[in-house]
């Protein structure tokens, strides 16, 4: 590993350091009094939609496929993952162990799940596709609402609290740091290629098929992850949970970040899952005014806010030191 | 000319290829055969299936007759990346960049096939990734210096002069590390400079890795002055072929592009 490098992914790891530091010393210092559970509650919603959103970026931004139905790898993660510590005793293991199994298994759920769509599905483009992922999020909703084993459309309950924001933090942590390796590797390169031309990339001996396939499957795996938190966090959960809209919601937090930056997807995530909640307040005009900045950013930056640009805080500390600015911007994860 | 020095085996050989869409026999009875280190030109009138060819050859269409063969392996029925892992790659006649990618990742992307890391080592950042990124990231570097843009590695394509774009097409065919090159009009837009300095660097690279060049061409004085054997086709038929000087005197090839000079020499 070149030394420069090394100091880089150093100093983009202190940031997130000090970024989780400073929220752990915001919860348990007790400033936030008897919100702080409330506020926590945000900043878990926030890490698993960062995940989302950060793998269906994968998808739309560096593939150019766009995919309504990530919701749908989400329950496949949350309810495999919510069956699996089911059945597992509930003492004798520890608790940090049993989650980290579940996001794996809900992580390799999704990903069998995204190889069983993806192989079929990927032969087509565009639109087509859309309308696919859409039919399959749609199947495995009306599926967990007939299945015996996922409550069968009754709300699937007592499923252990496992998910506290530590947790989640890295876990988030972890699965974006691994996409943005996946993006900037020979992967990454061949899937945006694809997305460019792909019948370009065909002829300078792509397989286009096998990436796009192997590229679905890596992003629904994260949509396991971020399911299994998912489950964990809200206890009990229901398969119209994981509707058309919620698929559309990560959609539109994609495209509001950047496509084709994952630092838009967590900022764009972070800051539209916190978002109905700032405005708590103004109650009524809550999705007006949700509406109106979506309305705002595609006017003025329809690239996305960060179009494709991706934050780097070595960067930043070697231009100068304007970088306070940024690191404000990341504390919202 | 080189055919009596070569005696070998041809590296690219094409016996009695067709295709057919519907009713329209778009090509037929293609025989072409290219030797090491040669360069030929396919010449025809628009819409003759020059193209159609190329296709055929690259895997896009699969032939419905005859087949075709690269150092003596059958190629029917394998699909475009298949083709090109095998060693057969192309340009576009309407250039095909990944445009958003910088030069030296355009070049990079069609050095994918050749490189070995996992997902693992990708993902964990292991040994096998950096060795493997550095040592692509020079051999980019090297052919980029070879069609002359070694110093627009960070441009991003779609940001490149037209002729650098075609130059740089051709660098990315070049990666995939072919053994035969097909170039779809290389010259098409280009001005008499540009056309000069791509005149260049194919002589250049041909010299330097000792491929076989395949060329669809309507520049003719381009054509007529790299060639070494000319074929020509007329609605999808070869009318003829030879040494570039055959050509230019074969009255058939005269009347495909100049219908009028018959009518000419009729009245006479």
């Amino acid at each position: 590993m070149p030394r420069e490098k090394k100091k880089s992914y150093f100093i983009n790891f202190v940031g997130v350091l000090a970024v989780f530091l400073l929220l752990a010393a915001l919860f348990e210092s007790n400033i936030l009094g008897s919100r702080t559970n409330y506020v926590k509650g945000i900043c878990t919603t926030a890490c698993y939609t960062i995940i989302m959103v950060a793998s269906l970026n994968l998808l739309t931004g560096f593939m150019g496929e766009f995919s309504l139905g990530h919701a749908g790898f989400m329950s496949v993660g949350a309810y495999a993952s919510a069956i699996f510590t089911g059945f597992l005793p509930e003492t004798g293991i520890p608790d940090f162990l049993v989650f980290l199994m579940a996001l794996i298994i809900g992580g390799i759920a999704a990903a069998v799940a995204g190889v069983l769509v993806g192989i079929p599905a990927l032969r087509l483009r565009g639109d087509y596709l859309c309308i696919v992922t859409v039919a399959f999020a749609e199947i495995i909703r009306v599926a967990f609402c007939n299945f015996d084993i996922t409550g069968g459309g009754r709300t699937l309950s007592g499923i252990r609290s496992l998910s506290n924001f530590y947790w989640c933090f890295w876990v988030m942590v972890v699965c974006v740091a691994l996409m943005y390796m996946y993006v900037r590797s020979r992967f990454g390169r061949t899937v945006t290629a694809i997305r460019e031309d792909y019948i370009a990339a065909s002829a300078s001996g792509i397989n286009v098929t096998y990436y796009k396939v192997l590229t679905f499957t890596f992003s629904a795996f994260f949509a396991g992850v971020a399911g299994a938190i998912y489950a964990h966090y809200m206890t009990a959960m229901i398969p119209t949970n994981f509707s058309f809209m919620y698929s559309s919601e990560f959609l539109t937090e994609v495209i509001i970040g950047g496509t084709g930056s994952l630092t838009g997807s967590v900022i764009g995530a972070a800051f539209l899952s916190a978002l109905p909640e700032l405005m708590r307040q103004f109650s009524t005009y809550r999705m007006l005014m949700y509406s109106v900045v979506l309305i705002l950013v595609m006017i003025f930056r329809p690239g996305g806010i960060f179009g494709t640009w991706e934050f780097s805080l070595a960067r930043l500390l070697k231009k100068g030191p304007q970088k306070k600015k940024r690191t404000g911007g990341v504390v919202h994860e | 000319m080189s055919k009596t020095a070569e005696t070998a085996m041809p590296i690219l050989e094409a016996k009695s290829l067709g295709i057919q869409f519907g009713g329209l026999k778009a090509v037929q009875d293609f025989n072409m055969a290219i030797y090491r280190g040669e360069l030929v030109g396919l010449i025809g009138p628009n819409g003759a299936g020059k193209t159609t060819v190329f296709n055929m050859l690259t895997g896009v269409y699969q032939p419905t007759e005859g087949s075709f063969f690269l150092d003596g392996e059958k190629m029917n029925g394998k699909k475009p990346h298949q083709v090109v892992e095998a060693g057969i790659a192309r340009t576009f006649q309407n250039i095909r960049l990944f445009k958003k990618l910088t030069a030296a990742e355009n070049v990079k992307a069609a050095m994918n096939m050749h490189m070995k890391y996992g997902l693992f080592s990708a993902l964990f950042r292991r040994k096998g990734y950096w060795e493997e990124e550095k040592e692509i990231q020079g051999k980019a570097l090297e052919l980029l210096e070879l069609v002359r843009l070694g110093d627009k590695a960070d441009v991003t394509a779609e940001n490149l002069p037209y002729g650098q774009q075609r130059r740089l097409e051709i660098a990315r065919a070049l990666a995939t590390g072919m053994k035969v090159l097909l170039l779809d009009e290389p010259a098409a837009g280009m001005n008499p400079t540009e056309t000069a300095q791509l005149l260049d660097i194919i002589r250049l690279i041909r010299e330097k890795l000792n491929i076989s060049v395949l060329l669809i061409e309507h520049d003719m004085s381009l054509v007529m002055k790299i060639c070494e054997r000319i074929q020509v086709i007329d609605y999808g038929v070869t009318i003829a072929s030879g040494t570039p000087e055959e050509i230019a005197d074969n009255p058939r090839v005269i009347e495909a592009y100049l219908g009028k000079d018959e009518e000419e020499e009729d009245a006479c």
